[in-house]
Order: C-alpha cells, then sequence, then structure tokens
C-alpha cells in the first residue's frame, strides 16, 4: 500500500516538473504581453504586471507601420480554403486508395508516400520557378493552390477508411447506389472523428508554414500571420518584448483553440497516420 | 467498371501530385545540370559541374557537419525523452490527459512564435536559462545562441522540447498494443522491471522506434524556422545547417541551379541515412524474433 502511495507521488512529482518544463516558456510568454511596453525585460521576480495592458493585443493588430490585422485576414482566408480544399481531395483519394482496386493503385499510393517522405528537399525551388511562370506570386493562388492536396491526409484517411466493414458499402450497392454516393453518404459520416483529426493537422501545417508563404509572397499586404510576425520581429519589435510576446500569442491562440477542440480525435489520428 | 471509377476518385489528387511532386523533381534535375542564376537570362547547360563544385565547397560540408551534427545530437535524445515520458505517461492516473495535452502544445504552435519565445530563454544576463542559473550564484553571462559550443547545443535542445509530443504520442501508440501477458509472465518468473523494459518493452517497440527514428532524422535535415529566426546561421557558421544554406544559395544569392544539386545530395545523404537506419534496425527485429 505504502509503495503504491509512494509510486504515484513520485509519477505526480515527475509529471508536475515536466509540465512545469513544458510550461514555463508559455507562461512567461503570456506574463510578458500583459506588461507595460517599452520596459525592459522584466526580471523573473516582476513577472506578473501590476497592471495588466490587455491593449497590446490591439496595439499589435492595429499598429500603423503593419499591416496586421490584414495579415490575420489573410492567413484566416487561406486556411479555410486550404483545409476544406485538401480534405474533399484527399477524402476522395483516401476511399479510391481504401476502398477500390484499380491498375496501378499501390505503385500510385507508394509514390504519394515517398513524396511525403523524401519529397520536401527537392521541390521547393522548381514548386517556387513554376508558381512564378505561372504568374500567381504574391496571390493568394499560389498560397492555396499548392495545399490542396496533402499525402499525409490520403494517408491518414486511408487507415480510417479502411476499417469500416464493407458491408455497408455492399448492401448501398446492392440498392443502386454510385459510387460517388456511398463516398459522401455512407463513409464520409462515419469517419466524423479522422476528418476532424486530418483537418486539425491541416490547419496547423496551413496556419503555421512559414517557408511557403515567404518565398511565395514579397508584397507586405498579401503576407501571413507567420510570415507576418518574422517581419514584425525584424524590423518593429526586436527589442520590444511585450509587444513582441502580444503578436506571438495572436498567431499562436488559433492553433491552440483548434487544437484543444479537437485533441480528443488526437492519439488515435497521430497513431494510425504513424503506424502500419 | 470498378476499375475506371477507382482513379476518378485519385484523379484530383493524382493531378496534383504530378504538379507540385513529380513535375518538379524533374525540374529540380534539369535544374541541377543547368548555370542559372535567377537575376540573368542565360542558363547554360553545364553538365555535373554545380555537383562537382558543390562537393570541392567547404561551406557545403561544413552545412552537412553541422546539420549531421544536429541530428546526431538532437533525434536520440529527444527519442530518450519521449520513450521515458510515454512511459510516464502510460499510466492509468488521474489527470494524465491533461499531461498528454501540455506536452503536445508546443508542436502545434507556429515555428516563429516559438523561436522567438527560444531568443528570450537564451539570452544572456535576462534570459531565462542565465536568470535561474544566476539564482545558484553562477554570472550567468553566457550568451547561448552567440557562442560557439552553444549555439548548437541551445538549437538541440530547442528540438527537444518541441518534437517531445509527436514522439511521445507514437510511443505511447507503441506500448499500448504491447501484450500484457508478457509482462505477467516475466513478473510471474521474478524479472525485475527495468530487465523486462530491456527484453520486452524495447524490442516490441522496434516498429515504433524506426518510424520515429526515421521521420525525426528526415525533418531534422530539412530543419529551417528556428535557424533563419535565431542565429542566421552563425556564430561563425557553426549552426549553418543544410537547408539554410541552400536556402540562401537560392533566394539571397539566387543560385537555382547549384541551390537543386545541393538539394539532390541532401536527399541521398537523407535516402543513405533512412536505408542504413532502416536496416539496423530490421535485423535487430529479426534477432528479437529469433
Amino acid at each position: 500500500m505504502i509503495r503504491k502511495v509512494l509510486k504515484i507521488v513520485a509519477t505526480y512529482s515527475l509529471l508536475i516538473g515536466l509540465g512545469l518544463f513544458m510550461l514555463a516558456p508559455f507562461a512567461w510568454m503570456v506574463l510578458v504581453s500583459l506588461q507595460e511596453t517599452k520596459t525592459a525585460i522584466p526580471t523573473l521576480d516582476k513577472l506578473v504586471p501590476e497592471t495588466v495592458h490587455w491593449e497590446n493585443f490591439a496595439t499589435v493588430l492595429f499598429m500603423p507601420e503593419l499591416p496586421v490585422f490584414r495579415f490575420f485576414l489573410n492567413s484566416v482566408f487561406i486556411a479555410i480554403v486550404v483545409v476544406l480544399g485538401q480534405l474533399f481531395v484527399s477524402s476522395l483519394a483516401a476511399y479510391g486508395f481504401s476502398r477500390l482496386k484499380f491498375k496501378g493503385r499501390d505503385a500510385l499510393f507508394t509514390a504519394f508516400l515517398l513524396s511525403m517522405m523524401f519529397g520536401g528537399t527537392v521541390t521547393q525551388i522548381p514548386v517556387f520557378l513554376m508558381v512564378r511562370s505561372f504568374g500567381w506570386l504574391d496571390s493568394y493562388v499560389a498560397l492555396i493552390v499548392p495545399g490542396l492536396s496533402s499525402a499525409f491526409s490520403i494517408f491518414l484517411l486511408r487507415q480510417f477508411f479502411a476499417q469500416i466493414p464493407n458491408e455497408l458499402s455492399e448492401a448501398a450497392r446492392i440498392d443502386g447506389a454510385s459510387e460517388f454516393r456511398i463516398y459522401w453518404s455512407v463513409v464520409m459520416p462515419l469517419s466524423k472523428a479522422a476528418l476532424a483529426t486530418a483537418s486539425a493537422f491541416s490547419f496547423f501545417a496551413v496556419w503555421t508554414d512559414f517557408f511557403w508563404p515567404l518565398l511565395a509572397t514579397s508584397f507586405v499586404q498579401m503576407r501571413t500571420l507567420e510570415v507576418g510576425l518574422s517581419v514584425f520581429k525584424n524590423s518593429y519589435g526586436s527589442t520590444n518584448w511585450p509587444m513582441q510576446m502580444a503578436a506571438a500569442l495572436i498567431v499562436m491562440i488559433p492553433c491552440v483553440v483548434v487544437f484543444l477542440a479537437t485533441q480528443r480525435y488526437f492519439v488515435k489520428g497521430v497513431t494510425l497516420g504513424g503506424l502500419k | 467498371m470498378r476499375g475506371k471509377v477507382g482513379w476518378f476518385f485519385v484523379a484530383p489528387a493524382t493531378a496534383h501530385l504530378l504538379l507540385f511532386a513529380l513535375v518538379p523533381i524533374g525540374y529540380a534535375l534539369w535544374l541541377s545540370f543547368h548555370d542559372w542564376n535567377l537575376l540573368k537570362d542565360s542558363r547554360p547547360f553545364v553538365g555535373l559541374q554545380n555537383y562537382s563544385e558543390t562537393l570541392a565547397d567547404s561551406n557545403f560540408w561544413n552545412a552537412m557537419w553541422n546539420s549531421a551534427r544536429y541530428a546526431i545530437t538532437g533525434v536520440p535524445l529527444g527519442m530518450i525523452v519521449a520513450l521515458a515520458v510515454a512511459l510516464l505517461v502510460n499510466q492509468k492516473i488521474r489527470g494524465m490527459a491533461v499531461f498528454r495535452t501540455l506536452f503536445y502544445l508546443p508542436a502545434i504552435s507556429s515555428g516563429v512564435a516559438i523561436s522567438m519565445l527560444w531568443i528570450y530563454v537564451f539570452l544572456p544576463e535576462s534570459g531565462l536559462i542565465n536568470s535561474i542559473v544566476k539564482v545558484f550564484g553562477f554570472e550567468g553571462k553566457t550568451d547561448f545562441l552567440n557562442e560557439v559550443p552553444f549555439a548548437m547545443w541551445a538549437l538541440v535542445f530547442m528540438s527537444i522540447w518541441t518534437g517531445l509530443g509527436p514522439r511521445m504520442v507514437l510511443f505511447l501508440a507503441g506500448l499500448v498494443v504491447i501484450d500484457p501477458s508478457l509482462y505477467e509472465a516475466a513478473e510471474l518468473d521474478g524479472t525485475s522491471r527495468w530487465r523486462s523494459f530491456w527484453r520486452i518493452t524495447l524490442p516490441m517497440l522496434t516498429p515504433t522506434t524506426l518510424f520515429v527514428l526515421v521521420t525525426s532524422t528526415i525533418s531534422a535535415f530539412q530543419v529551417f524556422t528556428p535557424i533563419y529566426m535565431m542565429t542566421k546561421g552563425g556564430p561563425m557558421d557553426s549552426t549553418d545547417v543544410v537547408g539554410y544554406h541552400i536556402y540562401n544559395e537560392a533566394w539571397r544569392r539566387f543560385h537555382v541551379g547549384s541551390a537543386s544539386a545541393q538539394s539532390f545530395l541532401l536527399l541521398l545523404a537523407i535516402l543513405v541515412v533512412a536505408i542504413i537506419q532502416y536496416r539496423l534496425m530490421k535485423s535487430r527485429m529479426e534477432d528479437a524474433a529469433a
């Protein structure tokens, strides 16, 4: 009995220590973002602000030097279109790969997997040159179209779709339902958890993507929030820590909200995405 | 009939794969055989010159070495920490879900925001680490991101923190499927916990470990955002990793031909490392099965 209690105490102490290690930087971020601007970095004992400066967030969003609110709108628009588009394109493909047989299916699926694992290193330069020659630079098209399909989402959804019993599709087929109808009315409604997971992953990927929007945009009005944050840091806030941290939180909070809303599906999603 | 329908379903994704992965790979290969400065119109065919020049360039090898150091230190350390944490949270006690969520948080956060945060952590004098060190009576003046041995270690340390969540979840998934009767049998035989970790847990986790190892290594070789935000490759090129090196070659010097050649050499390096890792783990798996 005593050993059991000791074990639980030890486990919790370790967990809390580790939790502090993981959380401390975030806590610092929030506390500093609420300090008065243009103060020197607060020492640890003065971290809790005397007066809470919520207005820092509005100051960052609507600062005259940089259209941060526009960055925010850009990111929201791009994220919505990419998440929905990617969900549709990827779920169609996942349906084809998991529930239909056709010639060349496995070879094609392998091509998707290899592109996911190894493609990124060599494609950035040619994709940029292609997008440039299409005349897409500094447009929403450039920021959206490359994200409309994702091998990772296909892979993830395929794992889920493969677990749905075939009898359901067979029954619908006997009733004369088209294959698209089976996909849309049988398989998709049964895969809500999978679709939530895939949407969350594609949201994080597009919201926090840095490299591609950095290359594909140079016009300040077309920047996304993630790239805008680096511009902000390098030109306007490099020593103003409260403003910097307020800006960083503006970028992070939407991710945290989406994460908390979908995280109960997450363990399963990561697992299926990772193995087999 | 169903054969054709299948193609219809995968057609949009396949068109996308062609346009944004397969055609670009071919284009990159073409680029790597040409000398093209983006600011000029001429792009003469130069054969293997971009490759031979890259292989003779000590800056490129420095970048490769930096990436290798980053991966060789950060990946195993990150995996050991993640496995330890997975074992810790793989217990049925109250509030575990909260901790799992907490540990995952850095992984979904913006890379730029995280980098800004860690710039603070590593600052001299007022940074988090130096502030804590001062409490114990040290001077606390180390400028971690601007001093040679420290900058790379600072980035490695940060990567352990950001990578913890996904690795932990993958290990957790591997732990959950291990047959509990194996442990019960070991316990009946009087095997110690420590021994059954080495004899049961680790061998049974081999597929998971392999997957985590390969994917972590690939992403370690591609790290970009923290370098761009925190060190710009410095001090003295000690954190000029190959992903950042290629970025500068292509987008600062506009040498897209040689940058493409470098990206293929990086791809080759990643493939070789992944294959070696796969072989090693596979033979371990066969040993365990035998």
